[in-house]
């Protein structure tokens, strides 16, 4: 009795165990599902390539070129500020901060890392967007700029974590060694440590990234969601997640713009599946 | 103690982890009621040796072995053995007290609960097995505090106990008093030489001084080879093997 | 220049970084909480949306978020915690532990917005459950998968493997020692990733739009195949889709929901602070 118990137990575990898996293909398969059905009438080239998104013009036009620029584009804007910042305070906490001051650090960035991408989005609309257009002198605040900059910090908690964790994981006898040779403090860090932990700031920044191209609220609420291919920094530009979050509540089901707003699911999906793996490369690497 | 029935036999018994060879070719019959000890330098096998005969060494990655090891008439590692109830008949007691995070009931209570439906039962079961482990006298008032409390030796006790309570046929100890200080291991020796009346124990021990006062007879293994098995007293006084002798005496290991 | 001034300007400029990253959270946080305070009332928090939302509290979406928070976690948690307890105690690594692992990393990593489109393809459409709380409470669920497992695998690997060994040597099975001896040790950091999921799960929004999110519903849900509002979804709303909100209301829900998951995820962190002193073994 306990054994037929024991027995189903354990293959109700084992089902739990590969439901990941089963979700992962469910996800993919419904994305197709709906999404393909776009490529019976629009060629993959001109989904990609296509400059011009629009959806319910007659014709229709779905070229995704401009929106997945603009997605580039804030994530650029993004990259440049978090990259550094995020690895640099990465490096503060796990090598130069005291001990107490480390866990304080790290609740705070858990904290930050916690903040709901809405309110973010509120915060920038209320604050940085005003100041955006003030200070350029442009003709609204809601640019690629302002995306950028709050979505840095959307980035930066994933970054800064992960960052920590391989800077962490660089054996202390790294450290001795440089230290028996003379070397200072900051000398042992970016000669020894930085490249120690390489390929685990690699991951992060890879997966900080990552978050920024899959974000949507903030981005939806800061950029100005115009889709036309970007001349600079402070154009409006929408981006292939805030294309999805805003039309899909329009799109008749079963139209060509529904299925259009699925292809471009399909695409974020495969971006966020290669950066991941690539991401899990990275940090299994010195393994 | 020859004389005594055969309790488990262990015949042409290989053992590998992932490539190492850990036990070659072992081949010794252990008999009821007497204390065997296992005696050699680290990395003898003598561990693996003894986790093989209640089949723990299953959960170890790369683990493969020939061989047969009888016991109660049947090898223990053919496909129809249950092996929690192999685990009950033949117990173990580990080389550090490792008490689980329950009460001190709790702890010696663990492997009947569930097997046991009785309560009263449970609760006699418990004192018999804290009583001949000579711990009954010690934690019969505060049964229900947390096992953490209690000292090394005390622990190391309580995890005899908690292997008595099931009623085993042999029980098993990988060095029972590796982490204890001179009492408690005499305390646990004399509950050993005690327990011998009603179980099997198979000692193993790094500790030769220890093999000579408690068991009957003595077994010597290195590098995963049983070198040689006699009477304890013969083992120590006219041993057959030169490596043996180099051992005891202290020349290497 | 001598390494010495060379590490003082380097270690400024990491100090700078951490300035950067930690000091605008506490000036959001400072802008929000001056902002939203006067706007907390019992009233705000009670009532429903009035004159067009520009009026009123935010009780309904109060109630819908605690509704699908409930719904991800009962559907999340077990899965969760049986998947981590196959990955740590029934699978040795190979491949096909490989494999779920990484599915777990892609789970973490796949955007919010398209686990709105596949709970929409899924529950709303295929199962026909319709803009519901169940499907929204499904398409959170799967979504907070990845953190429940995380971190139930930390704990689990925090109980020591010598506690499982005594108990199969005294003759336990396995899943009666995963149930006595394992689980009860690791309940505490199971616990934590559950509330961290539940953090998690509260704030988002893209995964409503389109498998739940009500624009304006201003009573209490009848069924789970009812629609809801949800905090984060009303921010939204309010903030960019209707003209002359009040500031007040505005940054009133803002900090509402930032009171909400701040204090979800605040609590967890103590939590696992206080555990990791207590841990016994």
């Amino acid at each position: 009795m306990s054994k037929i118990k024991e027995f189903i137990i354990e293959k109700i575990i084992f089902l739990c165990g590969i439901i990941t898996i089963v979700f992962i293909i469910l996800i993919f398969l419904f994305l197709l599902k709906e999404g393909l059905s776009l490529f019976k009438s629009v060629r993959i080239f001109e989904f990609i390539f296509g400059k011009n998104w629009y959806p319910i013009s007659e014709p229709p036009q779905f070229g995704i070129l401009p929106l997945i620029l603009g997605s580039l584009l804030v994530t650029l804007g993004a990259g440049i500020i978090s990259i550094p910042v995020g690895i640099g305070c990465a490096i503060f906490i796990a090598e130069v901060a005291p001990r107490w001051l480390k866990d304080i650090l790290k609740a705070f960035i858990e904290l930050l890392a916690a903040i709901p991408s809405v309110v973010l989005g509120f915060i920038g609309m209320v604050t940085l967007v005003p100041f955006v257009k003030n200070f350029f002198g442009l003709p609204t605040g809601l640019t690629a700029f302002t995306g950028s900059i709050m979505l840095a910090f959307m980035a930066m908690p994933t970054m800064v974590s992960i960052a920590e964790d391989a800077l962490y994981a660089v054996p202390y006898t790294y450290k001795e060694a440089a230290y028996a040779l003379g070397a200072s403090r900051w000398q042992t860090i970016y000669r020894v440590i930085i490249p120690g932990a390489f390929s685990g700031i690699l991951a992060a920044i890879m997966l900080g990234i990552g978050r920024v191209v899959g974000e949507t609220m903030a981005v939806m609420m800061l950029t100005g969601n115009s889709a036309r291919i970007p001349q600079s920094f402070f154009d409006p530009v929408r981006t292939l997640t805030a294309t999805i979050a805003n039309e899909m509540g329009e799109a008749v089901v079963g139209s060509q713009h529904y299925f259009a707003l699925f292809s471009i699911g399909i695409v974020l999906f495969i971006i966020s599946f290669f950066v991941n793996i690539t991401a899990d490369i990275f940090m299994h690497h010195k393994k | 103690m020859v004389d005594n029935p055969i309790n488990i036999e262990v015949k042409d018994l290989n053992v590998w982890f992932k490539d190492i060879h850990a036990l070659k070719g072992i081949n010794l019959r252990i008999y009821k009621n007497e204390i065997l000890s296992i005696i050699g330098p680290a990395n003898s096998g003598k561990t693996s040796f003894l986790r093989t005969l209640n089949r723990l060494n299953d959960l170890t990655d790369g683990f493969r072995m020939t061989g047969k090891v009888i016991f109660d008439g049947k090898d223990i590692y053919s496909k129809d053995i249950d092996v929690n109830l192999l685990r009950i008949k033949i117990g173990m007691v580990f080389a550090l007290p490792i008490p689980l995070p329950f009460s001190i009931f709790d702890n010696v209570a663990y492997g009947l609960q569930g097997r046991i439906k009785n309560n009263k039962e449970i609760n006699q079961r418990v004192e018999k097995a804290l009583k001949s482990a000579y711990l009954w006298e010690e934690v019969k008032d505060r049964l229900k505090e947390s096992a953490y409390k209690l000292s090394g030796g005390q622990q190391q006790r309580l995890c005899i106990a908690r292997t008595l309570a099931l009623e085993p046929q042999v029980i098993l100890f990988d060095e029972p008093c590796s982490g204890l200080d001179p009492i408690s291991t005499a305390k646990i020796e004399e509950a050993m030489i005690r327990l011998k009346n009603d179980y099997t124990i198979i000692l193993v021990t790094n500790n030769t001084k220890q093999a000579a006062r408690v068991s009957d007879r003595t077994a010597f293994f290195l590098s995963g080879e049983l070198i040689e098995t006699d009477i304890t007293n013969k083992i120590f006084t006219a041993s057959m093997d030169k490596r043996t002798e180099d051992y005891i005496t202290g020349r290497f290991g | 220049m001598k390494p010495h001034t060379k590490q003082r300007i380097a270690f400024s400029f990491l100090f700078l970084c951490t300035l950067l990253v930690i000091l605008p959270v506490g000036l959001i946080l400072i802008i929000i909480i001056k902002n939203g305070l006067p706007a907390l009332s019992w009233q705000f928090l009670t009532d429903i949306p009035r004159a067009g939302m520009r009026e009123g509290g935010i009780f309904p979406a109060i109630i819908g978020t605690f509704y699908l928070v409930l719904g991800a976690i009962i559907f999340a948690l077990p899965i969760g915690v049986m998947c981590a307890i196959y990955l740590n105690e029934y699978t040795k690594e190979n491949i096909f532990s490989r494999l779920i692992r990484l599915a777990i990393i892609n789970l973490a990593g796949i955007p919010s917005v398209v686990y709105g489109l596949f709970g929409m393809a899924l529950f709303v459409m295929f199962f026909k459950f319709g803009t519901s709380i169940l499907s929204g409470a499904l398409t959170l669920g799967i979504m907070i998968l990845p953190v429940i497992i995380t971190s139930t695998q930390e704990a689990l690997r925090s109980v020591p493997k010598e506690f499982r060994e005594v108990s199969f040597s005294l003759g336990i099975s396995k899943w009666q020692t995963i149930k006595r001896v394992v689980l009860p040790c690791a309940f505490p950091g199971i616990i934590t990733g559950a509330i961290l999921g539940i953090g998690r799960a509260a704030g988002e929004t893209a995964p409503l739009l389109f498998t739940v999110a009500a624009f304006y519903l201003p009573r209490l849900p009848r069924s789970i195949f009812d629609q809801v509002m949800a905090i984060p979804y009303h921010l939204y709303v309010i903030s960019t889709q209707i003209p002359n909100i009040p500031e007040k209301i505005r940054y009133g829900t803002a900090l509402v929901l930032v009171i909400l998951v701040l204090g979800i995820n605040l609590f967890a962190i103590i939590l696992r602070i206080k555990l990791r002193r207590k841990q016994r073994w």
